[in-house]
């Protein structure tokens, strides 16, 4: 810390102390004393926060195989992976999430063994498109990036493990994974935040996440801008609290790369 | 035999003539692909001053700069586009009306170029800086040393090699451009996922306006990778191949 309060960043801080004061006291804060209001906000960021953990795990657990195809698979696991990562690095996720949730769920109802089964109560409800969508969108770019995470770990490696006899998954569980695992997580942090960048979009499908009820108390009280402007600060605070976290988890994993 | 005919019915809802959406799906592509020439170009513009207002500004200009990069990267795309598409209209229209003028309807291909271009100088600013500094530093001590004034330096020195590295990047920005223009369908302006999706819905085909678009996006980023691809084979041209690892 020492070096950051120079007189220059002291008098930026004073300014932006101030800023914050009359966003407080000029700005219309009413609608947030509503108790309403105040378990809808904190249902959307529980809703939020449970959707990019959700997408994030099962994204990367498809990213690995993913990544593996593409890094050392023969052709025919290689190429379709590659296609997938292309098909969901190329088209806007806004327009993934509408095919899945506008024709997947124009397509189930008209299909009889879908509607009388046990899932279909699940299957009427939003969340189910949203989850998937994200989870593909995570494991589409994530795949690319764990590709070059496992050709980077470098090769002598693997073959010393061959030669001391290690069996094949034994060779990806102990030293593989581990390596490809430790030189991805800086990237990793980035991946995280773009996708809680992403969960905004989820809204368009009826999903009720903090962006959803925020427009929602848009609507009904007519105030434009103090609804987005806690927005921001919520996900500004979110981002915050990832990249500490992955900086714990970088400070955690040893520096030291062969 | 049904499944043809299927194929077929589906298929002449493309067709280029009115019972067919095919010209308006090209026209919300136009509309895509200007607004996000136009981002793009504007978002280099900003890019670049803030990536030499980063490297040799004062510290003051550094601090805000910072400001920016960080709070564009935190906060989703979509809440800053909602934020600056009605805090720039109704800021500017304020300003008109301070000054006698009449109010203004801003269109909305302007909003969705200003508010996209702001977002995307954020991650310029940063792809630039990194390739500004890629250039080895004694070649621009050089130049100084010649006593070359700063613009023909930056034209005669920096830029040329700083654009083997940043094009990555910039190829990298620019698919995200494309596909952040589809964000602009959510504040109801008519580009072509918007348009797919007032198509799909009113024709109950939904996989097969999605799928075309999803298709067109497709080659937008096919075509501008190979031609992002011979343009740093270009900018590369004269210089070693770096040894492969």
């Amino acid at each position: 810390m020492q070096g950051f309060w120079l007189p220059r960043r002291i008098v930026m801080a004073v300014i932006a102390a101030g800023l914050v004061v009359w966003c407080a006291t000029a700005l219309n804060w009413t609608w947030l004393a509503d108790p309403k209001y105040q378990v809808l906000l904190l249902q959307g960021t529980w809703t939020t926060c449970w959707l990019l953990v959700v997408t994030m795990v099962l994204g990367l657990l498809l990213a690995i195989p993913l990544g593996l195809a593409q890094a050392a698979g023969p052709w025919w696991l290689a190429a379709p992976a590659n296609g997938f990562c292309g098909l969901v690095r190329g088209t806007p996720l806004l327009l993934q999430l509408w095919l899945l949730y506008y024709g997947l769920g124009s397509l189930f109802p008209s299909i009889p063994w879908i509607r009388q089964s046990d899932l279909w109560p699940i299957l009427r409800q939003a969340w189910p498109y949203a989850v998937l969508a994200l989870t593909l969108s995570v494991a589409g770019y994530s795949g690319e990036v764990m590709r070059g995470a496992f050709k980077g770990v470098p090769h002598g490696q693997l073959e010393a493990a061959k030669a001391m006899g290690m069996p094949r998954f034994t060779i990806f569980r102990r030293i593989w994974l581990p390596q490809a695992m430790q030189r991805v997580l800086p990237t990793l942090g980035g991946e995280t935040v773009l996708t809680l960048k992403a969960t905004p979009l989820v809204a368009t499908i009826t999903v009720v996440d903090i962006y959803a009820v925020s427009s929602r108390i848009r609507q009904d009280t007519f105030v434009v801008y103090e609804p987005l402007l806690l927005l921001a600060v919520v996900y500004m605070a979110i981002a915050g609290l990832i990249v500490l976290l992955f900086r714990w988890l970088e400070s955690r994993v040893p520096v030291k790369l062969a | 035999m049904i499944g043809a005919a299927l194929l077929t019915s589906t298929l002449d809802l493309l067709a280029w003539a009115p019972p067919g959406w095919g010209a308006t799906l090209m026209v919300a592509l136009g509309k895509s692909i200007l607004i996000a020439i136009g981002a793009f170009a504007l978002g280099l513009l900003i890019g670049i001053g803030g990536a030499y207002g980063k490297l040799y500004g004062s510290p003051v200009t550094r601090d805000l700069l910072g400001i920016y990069t960080t709070i564009v990267r935190a906060v989703p795309e979509l809440i800053l586009i909602l934020i600056l598409y009605f805090a720039v209209t109704s800021s500017l229209n304020n300003l008109l009306m301070s000054w006698g003028f009449e109010r203004i309807q801003i269109s909305g291909f302007f909003a969705g170029i200003a508010v996209l271009g702001i977002v995307q100088g954020a991650y310029a600013t940063e792809v630039l800086r990194g390739a500004i500094l890629s250039v080895p530093s004694g070649q621009v001590e050089a130049a100084r040393a010649m006593g070359m004034p700063p613009l023909m330096l930056a034209w005669r020195v920096t830029f040329p090699q700083m654009l083997a590295a940043a094009i990555p990047g910039l190829a990298n920005l620019w698919l995200i451009a494309t596909k952040d223009t589809a964000l602009l369908a959510v504040v109801g302006y008519a580009e072509l996922t918007l348009v797919t999706r007032q198509a799909a819905s009113t024709t109950k085909a939904f996989f097969t306006f999605f799928m075309a678009a999803g298709v067109l996006y497709l080659l937008i980023s096919i075509v501008s990778s190979l031609l992002f691809a011979r343009a740093e084979a270009w900018a590369r041209r004269g210089q070693t191949r770096p040894r492969s690892s």
